[in-house]
């Protein structure tokens, strides 16, 4: 990528929604996203987001004023390395098969005593109503980067949110007939102009799965994978999903079964 | 006070090199909310940019610049172990400034 | 834990992931149901109701995740096809102008689509390739590009986009399409528009 020859050079990453250069050729098209892409990632505003979960981790707060630092995150009480990397998993503590967000919320409700209504009033930040959860998520998905996905698959439990989020995979409903296939069941597919994974191919679940959470421009914030799931339900003609529903887990335990062994590279930066 | 800045300055060859996030809302003041009523501007104006007591950097931006800008910029006559500093204000007067050490490399 | 979660539960123990081990395909599937009825508690109840009851052609190609067998796909498409109402004038051409806004248009029947007199659009784009000067397309359905000037643009032809749109799966048991005439998410009218946008001469499909 070329830079500008002056003593001070200055390259102003500009997040705009307008692409750089419109060509007619779809392939142009394709190569001025990437280059479009590879401007942007050097200065992921997730790095913003990062460095206030760890903060958020760390601060004592809610009416135990305890910090997060005790929360267990399947690898033992405080451990943040490697933990992302083996969601979803099965809990004994809770008897249930928990994402990273509904092991948050635990943590929040258990460690630090916030009550559960409080502790899932907002996860998805607005203009000015910033959420604790996309930081807390960034923090912790980063505490994984360049590792494996290796999601357990040997609970009963975690084989059973298996077969179900096969099941909702495939369920289509709804007054445009919509299932989460119908957009995720092919290769080299593109909705407009994102591409769409296919999410039972490991070669396109490996990849894209790990990118999540991931700073999202068109939504000037981290979105996790909960937000992902409700965005994708807001498409699909469906109602708003409850946020860490036993259904968004499912789901994520079957794309993980499929995404297992791609490198973790959260939080992302998407459009 | 917004956020701290994320700033890396490192040297390449003989200049410095900076990469510098910042967090800011940077709302155009054309951005209508779900009411309909219009989201007042709020934007950084200017960036300063100091080492050595020295302005190397001078930007005046505008509401073209998108929310939680990165600025990527070279300039010489910094070593590693000297300080860096940015600072930045906005449209309603509010301003932040973070400082860098300058790396290795 | 509910007894029926007990037995799914226990007769996983049993069973490898993916394979019937234990567990059957209906067993799954009512467990499912369970839990989507459960996950959709706090949103919108008139839109959870639609969504919890999936119709018969649904409820089949969910099933079959989409590759019914050959008696069950005829049936469908049979079924589908004496279903579609046709416009009463006998007309299918409208204004491919207009035809060209509803398949730009993306709006209606989200959660966030307020409760207004804002027609639905098709958003045709989000899957294919129309117009030429429109480069922001999809590709999850085959390009329409030139679609009139290919097939010419007879009654058989006009009767058959019309048809398409108003209900695919008269044509391909669950096809990825919505149906959009049958599930009442664009009028005659519209539809007819879109079949000008795809037909009609001076369409820039055509020209």
């Amino acid at each position: 990528m070329p830079f500008h020859r002056l003593p001070a050079a200055v390259l102003v990453g500009v997040l705009a929604a307008t692409l750089p250069c419109i060509c007619a050729a779809q392939q142009d098209t394709q190569k001025e996203i990437e280059r479009y892409r590879q401007l942007l990632a050097e200065g992921n505003p997730a790095d913003l987001f990062e460095a206030r979960g760890e903060e958020l981790w760390k601060t004592p707060r809610g009416p135990k004023k305890a910090s997060l630092e005790q929360c267990d995150l399947g690898l033992g009480a405080g451990v943040l390395k490697g933990a992302f990397a083996q969601l979803p998993r099965y809990f004994a503590d809770t008897d249930r098969v928990q994402d990273l967000e509904s092991r948050l919320v635990t943590c929040r409700v258990t460690l630090q005593g916030i009550d559960p209504a409080e502790a899932t009033r907002n996860p998805f930040s607005a203009p000015g109503r910033p959420s604790d959860m996309e930081a807390l998520a960034s923090f912790v998905a980063g505490q994984s980067r360049g590792m494996k996905l290796a999601a357990p698959l040997r609970h009963e439990k975690e084989l059973e949110a298996f077969r179900v989020g096969e099941q909702l995979f495939y369920r289509r409903a709804g007054p445009h007939d919509f299932a989460c296939v119908s957009c995720h069941g092919e290769n080299g597919k593109r909705i407009r102009l994102q591409e769409l994974p296919k999410l039972t191919d490991p070669h396109d679940a490996q990849k894209i799965f790990t990118t999540w959470p991931a700073y999202r421009v068109s939504q000037g914030s981290v979105r996790t994978m909960q937000h992902r799931l409700y965005d994708c339900y807001w498409q699909m003609r469906h109602p708003q999903m409850d946020y860490t529903s036993e259904a968004s887990i499912a789901l994520e335990v079957f794309m993980a079964k499929y995404a297992n062994s791609g490198e973790i590279q959260a939080p992302g930066l998407k459009r | 006070m917004a956020d701290p800045m994320r700033i890396r300055a490192s040297m390449a060859g003989d200049k410095v090199e900076v990469r510098v996030l910042m967090s800011h809302e940077m709302e155009t003041g054309l951005r209508k909310d779900a009411s309909g009523a219009l989201v007042p501007a709020h934007f950084i104006q200017n960036v300063t940019v100091t080492h050595a007591g020295k302005t190397v950097l001078s930007a005046q931006w505008g509401t073209s610049i998108s929310k939680n800008p990165f600025m990527h910029f070279r300039f010489k006559g910094g070593k590693p172990g000297e300080k860096v500093t940015i600072s930045w204000v906005d449209n309603k007067g509010e301003r932040r400034s973070d400082e860098a050490v300058i790396s290795g490399g | 834990m509910k007894m029926r979660e007990v037995k799914f539960v226990a007769a996983l123990a049993l069973g490898l992931v993916g394979c019937a081990g234990g567990v059957s395909d209906d067993e799954a599937r009512a467990r499912a149901e369970q839990v989507f009825r459960e996950s959709f508690t706090h949103g919108n109840r008139q839109m959870a109701a639609r969504v919890e009851r999936q119709d018969e052609v649904q409820a089949l190609c969910s099933r079959y995740r989409n590759e019914p067998p050959k008696d069950v796909a005829e049936k469908i498409e049979r079924e589908q096809a004496a279903g579609i109402r046709y416009p009463a004038s006998g007309k299918f051409l409208g204004d491919w102008r207009q035809g060209e806004r509803i398949a730009q248009d993306g709006y209606g029947m989200r959660f966030t689509d307020p409760d207004t007199r804002r027609p639905n659009g098709g958003g045709c784009y989000n899957c294919h390739r129309i117009a030429p000067a429109e480069i922001s397309y999809g590709t999850i359905g085959p390009s329409l590009y030139r679609f009139g000037a290919l097939r010419g643009a007879g009654e058989a032809t006009q009767r058959y986009a019309y048809g398409k749109i108003y209900d695919s799966q008269a044509y391909l048991a669950c096809s990825h399409m919505p149906r959009f005439g049958h599930n009442g998410v664009l009028t005659e009218e519209q539809i007819m528009h879109l079949v000008a946008l795809l037909l009609d001469p001076d369409s820039p499909v055509n020209r």
